[in-house]
């Protein structure tokens, strides 16, 4: 039995070629996704142990900027006792925040979030443990600083040049004074570090005299649980200590939860491939099965069992999948490989290390092809064994009975009716029916894939006359050959379809949302310019009173972002702004009330916490703020929800009493003459030139949403490629077949007048009608789920508008087309080529 | 006996196809294989010829090398006044489109056109639109008239094999190529066949050759040239199917001496 497989998969090697290659990208996107989650494991692993290894015993103090009962960290006189104990060796304090060194043309030198600084702790030997300097020494002063080796390269800074370091603060000019290399985590998956020496940097980032973090190193010998129980008296109550040990598995912990989301992210789009991939595999096997039809019955004649049948196919599929597995999981190694360089190109900084290969991608790069081979070859399969031993005496095919045509398409029809009853009513359900549309999404998917062959029929008709007159009879007998086998052209324009419908509902839903948002965002912000910090930290107000004092600044208003717990468990997100800004700098959309409830000492709350408590304009509410006073508020206006206001919005001074530091994110900024170029320079100088701050008009805004929604949209382009490249595999595939099964009829048309170009183009039109098909049910499909998934959220998204993007549907359906013309190239050339005197005489 | 629609104006007979010292070689040195030797042989315009011989005689490799379906080692070959050694793949094909008509021995229609489409598919194929007269002259004559709307799937052996005729009639061709075209019929079908190619020539003026090694179907033709060991080696004017049968008997006998 296995000879005859292992005989009859060499003896049709071309005819698998897709095959193995669809089986093979699947295998290798699963087996690379685990390789690569593995190793980059490792390489967290080993970095939370190398920057681990000055510490025995590891304290952290949070601090909110609210709080004005605690201290606001570690005092020295705290770190002092902690120093004196019996078995510590050295203290290093730290105190760490925002900074960032700029570039010689004031472009900050890492990404917006990675420009970090802290300070120089410089222990009784004149060195701090954490930081070894290649080049000169620790900053002692004010105005002296020190950069991580990467940056000062990347700034061509040396020692005793001047940087300009921005922080929450107008920028600074600074004197380098050292370059040091560290195990620091950020600093090794490219970040930035300044360092200050200890009071510039308590002063800049927490308060004289304190610190937020110590690492406390062991004399050797000690038993750091020994150690962790003598410091831990000494903590204010706002720190908590952690032995090294502890500190690692946390870090290990979080590490893999991170990884583990990636990793399930990248399978889910692997699993998609090798779904896609299902189709193709299975028309391979039912060609095959077609073909040896003669000879499978010849075996049910001399004594073969349906059983054996059966299982001569699947095993049959068990060598196919064995072979494509092996050879997907060394490319899969090879993935893994690329993966580093690849997410260092787009930016993501992530720690090198040695590639690991664990027993668990292996094994799963096996099962996961065998299995899916097989499974798809399952269904031919069992129809081989049907073939009765008679059909071994006569030339005549078994015919498919057109019962199971209709038993198919009557389960198709349910499911793809019941499916989209399903997803309309779970749009009408509003927020609640995201999961029923999941549902019904899934349920008409697999309907539509189930009826595909029945669609194909008339859908492919109707442009019958297109083709008719646009290619004459290459175009006629392109349509009707694409026709011919419903099931296989269905099959294949399932995997396209699959493919298209995520690709396009995605695209929908994000220019949907991007749309929404920006129209929201102009509406809600009449001022010319939106002032914030690259790191997203709040800035100080001595850059609020900088802004103000700009040439040609109207006016210039800072939000407050606070919060306030209203009733039992409500947290309410508080905005803070002056009254006057109100209307020249932002725009509350007002449902119900006054226009500008801030003037008359009353506060706005959005429609939806209005909606859930029943409160009402005129009402008041009661709100505990974060130092636990409390204030009764009359509720003036109810408002649109907005992205770019909390749940409240209040007058600026009632807020800012409660706040130690105020949360100053975003400055609006009017000015005179709007939006220009001097206006701008105007607002860059006056904060110092600081390349921290982010100045942008509206229109820049919105780009920078619309780019975060482009970038998303561009991930999952990328992760879906996968998928569509194996179904580009399957269109391929369905061509060769037919042009193999067509041998006579190519090689009889040559024969009687048509051209090598002419056969060429019949199936390259056959391909693209194909693709077509596929790619008109996903973009159809995807476009229908889209507006129910958005029907669901258009209550949490002002100015919801269903945008379809048409342009990008066109480029899908073209690109679609594209894919059939290059998908046919092949067998094209293979159709042209024909010996057609052996064609002829082929029976 | 009339050559409608053709009035020669010679009194000598035009002629359809030539081939002069034809010859087609496989291989080299000591693998050679000689298709055909040096063969000259004229098909004249309102002709049936049967070309007959035993199996590897070079009958349907002289046929396909006339029919510009092959390719051919020295000679030359003419149809009508084109000479076809000098000819690309791109002009031969639309020589086959214009020029020539086509019976195969397994009908070779095509399964997704009904009997009409399949019928005028060499006119489609040049984009020209059919003669609608001749169309149905040719129609008539095979008796299709009420299955035209049929797919061939619907069609008998026999009733596929006349939309064969009339798909290679359909053209006008100056020359008609049959290769084995009752080999898959039955006897009755078969006759009816052969009697429509005869008709063809008779009645219509066309110029028909056909390969066969049944005797009774080369009794149809007007002449048969017998072929042997890649030469043209006997002829017969006006066969008879038993004087076909004993001239081929004597190919049997002398394969078994030699």
């Amino acid at each position: 039995m296995f000879r005859t497989a292992l005989r009859n998969v060499l003896a049709h090697k071309a005819r698998l070629l897709m095959t193995i290659l669809a089986v093979m990208l699947g295998v290798a996107f699963v087996s690379g996704t685990l390789i690569y989650s593995d190793t980059l494991n490792k390489a967290y692993g080993n970095q939370a142990t190398k920057s681990l290894s000055n510490v025995s015993v590891g304290i952290t103090s949070h601090h909110a900027a609210n709080d004005t009962k605690q201290a606001p960290g570690l005092s020295e006189k705290q770190i002092g006792q902690i120093a004196a104990l019996d078995g510590v060796e050295s203290v290093s304090p730290r105190v760490n925040g925002f900074a960032g060194a700029a570039s010689r043309k004031g472009e900050l030198l890492a990404e917006g979030w990675s420009n970090n600084g802290a300070n120089f702790s410089p222990g009784k030997d004149g060195k701090d443990p954490f930081y070894a300097f290649t080049d000169g020494n620790g900053p002692t002063k004010a105005g002296e600083i020190a950069l991580d080796a990467e940056t000062a390269k990347k700034g061509g800074y040396k020692v005793g040049d001047k940087v300009r370091v921005a922080t929450n603060k107008p920028a600074e000019e600074n004197t380098l004074t050292g370059v040091f290399t560290t195990e620091d985590g950020l600093v090794n998956a490219g970040g930035s570090l300044v360092l200050f020496d200890s009071k510039t940097a308590q002063k800049m980032f927490l308060a004289p005299g304190y610190y937020s973090d110590l690492s406390v190193t062991a004399k050797p010998g000690t038993d750091n649980d020994k150690l962790l129980a003598e410091i831990k008296p000494l903590l204010p109550e706002n720190a908590q200590a952690q032995t090294a040990a502890e500190l690692a598995a946390e870090q290990t912990r979080s590490i893999k939860q991170l990884t583990d989301g990636l990793t399930q992210i990248l399978l889910a789009f692997a699993a998609i491939a090798l779904f896609v991939g299902i189709f193709l595999i299975a028309n391979t096997f039912t060609m095959l099965v077609a073909q040896r039809t003669k000879e499978l019955a010849l075996m049910r004649a001399v004594g073969a069992s349906r059983k054996q049948i059966t299982r001569s196919v699947l095993l049959e599929a068990m060598i196919v999948g064995l072979v494509a597995s092996v050879v997907g999981f060394v490319i899969g190694v090879g993935m893994a490989a690329g993966m580093g360089p690849l997410m260092d190109l787009i930016g993501a900084q992530l720690p090198a290390g040695g590639m690991v290969i664990t027993a668990t991608p292996v094994l799963t790069a096996l099962a996961v092809g065998v299995l899916i081979t097989m499974l798809a070859a399952w269904l031919p399969g069992r129809r081989a064994a049907k073939i009765p031993p008679v059909a071994a005496m006569n030339s005549v095919h078994a015919t498919e009975t057109v019962k199971s045509l209709v038993v198919r398409n009557t389960i198709g029809a349910i499911l793809a009716l019941g499916g989209g009853a399903v997803i309309v009513g779970g749009a009408a359900m509003g927020k609640d029916g995201r999961t029923v549309i999941g549902f019904g999404a899934f349920l008409t998917l697999l309907g539509v894939i189930v009826l595909i062959p029945l669609l194909s029929r008339p859908l492919i008709r109707l442009i019958q006359p297109l083709l008719n007159r646009a290619f004459g009879i290459s175009g006629k007998l392109a349509g009707l050959n694409s026709v011919r086998n419903p099931r296989r052209t269905g099959a294949t324009a399932s995997a396209l379809a699959i493919g298209l419908t995520l690709v396009t509902g995605l695209t929908v839903l994000g220019v949907t949302a991007g749309d929404s948002l920006d129209r929201a965002t102009r509406k809600d912000i009449t001022a010319d310019y939106q002032v914030s910090m690259a790191n997203m930290s709040a800035m100080s107000q001595s850059t609020v009173d900088a802004l103000a004092k700009a040439p040609g600044v109207v006016s210039a208003t800072p939000k407050l972002s606070g919060g306030a717990q209203a009733g039992q468990n409500d947290y309410l997100g508080i905005s803070g702004i002056e009254p006057k800004a109100l209307g020249p700098a932002l725009h509350l959309n007002v449902l119900d009330g006054s226009e500008n409830p801030l003037a008359r000492g009353e506060v706005a709350v959005t429609k939806a916490y209005a909606d859930s408590t029943g409160l009402k304009v005129g009402q008041t509410l009661d709100l505990r703020y974060e130092d636990d006073k409390k204030s009764s508020v009359k509720v003036g206006a109810i408002f649109e929800d907005s992205d770019n206001f909390g749940d409240v919005v209040m007058d600026v001074k009632e807020l800012l009493p409660h706040y130690q530091t105020p949360m100053y994110y975003e400055a609006f900024v009017k000015m005179d003459g709007g939006e220009s170029a001097a206006n701008k320079q105007a607002l860059v100088d006056a904060t110092g030139k600081n390349p921290a701050m982010v100045i942008m008009d509206k229109n820049e805004i919105a780009a920078k949403m619309g780019g975060m929604i482009t970038q998303m949209l561009n991930m999952m382009y990328g992760l879906l490629a996968m998928a569509l490249v194996i179904a580009v595999l399957g269109v391929v595939n369905t061509l060769a077949m037919s042009v193999f099964e067509r041998q006579q009829e190519i090689g009889m048309l040559r024969a009687i007048g048509l051209d090598r170009g002419r056969v060429k183009s019949m199936i390259r039109l056959e391909s693209v009608v194909i693709s077509l098909f596929g790619a008109v049910v996903g973009v159809g499909l995807g476009t229908f789920i889209a507006w129910a998934i958005g029907q669901t959220v258009k209550h949490n998204i002002p100015e919801y508008a269903l945008t379809i993007p048409w342009g990008r549907v066109g480029i899908f359906l073209l690109l679609a087309g594209v894919v059939g013309v290059l998908a046919a190239m092949w067998p094209a050339r293979s159709a042209a080529r024909l010996n057609m005197l052996a064609a002829i005489k082929a029976e | 006996m009339t050559t409608y629609p053709y009035p020669t104006a010679h009194q000598t007979v035009a002629v359809a196809a030539r081939a002069t010292e034809l010859s087609k070689v496989y291989g080299h040195g000591e693998t050679q294989v000689v298709a055909l030797d040096r063969v000259s042989v004229d098909f004249r315009q309102g002709e049936f010829t049967a070309i007959m011989g035993p199996s590897g005689s070079g009958k349907s490799t002289l046929m396909h090398c006339v029919a510009g379906l092959d390719s051919f080692s020295s000679g030359s070959v003419r149809i009508g006044e084109t000479e076809l050694g000098t000819l690309k793949d791109k002009q031969l094909t639309q020589l086959r489109r214009d020029k020539i008509g086509f019976i195969f021995q397994a009908f070779n229609l095509l399964p997704t056109l009904n009997a009409l489409e399949n019928i005028t598919l060499p006119m489609d194929i040049a984009g020209r639109k059919p003669d609608k007269a001749w169309l149905d002259k040719v129609i008539e004559m095979v008796g299709l008239s009420g299955r035209l709307k049929h797919r061939p799937s619907e069609l008998s052996g026999g009733q596929q094999q006349r939309v064969a005729v009339a798909r290679a009639l359909a053209s006008r061709p100056e020359i008609m190529f049959g290769d084995e075209p009752t080999g898959n019929l039955d006897s009755r079908s078969g006759a009816e066949v052969l009697g429509f190619l005869r008709n063809s020539v008779r009645e219509l003026g066309q110029t028909v050759v056909m390969v066969t090694h049944d005797p009774v179907a080369a009794s149809y033709a007007d002449r048969v040239i017998f072929l042997a060991d890649g030469r043209i080696v006997d002829e017969m004017i006006k066969p008879t199917a038993d004087g076909v049968l004993d001239r081929m008997k004597d190919f049997d006998t002398k394969g078994r001496t030699s």
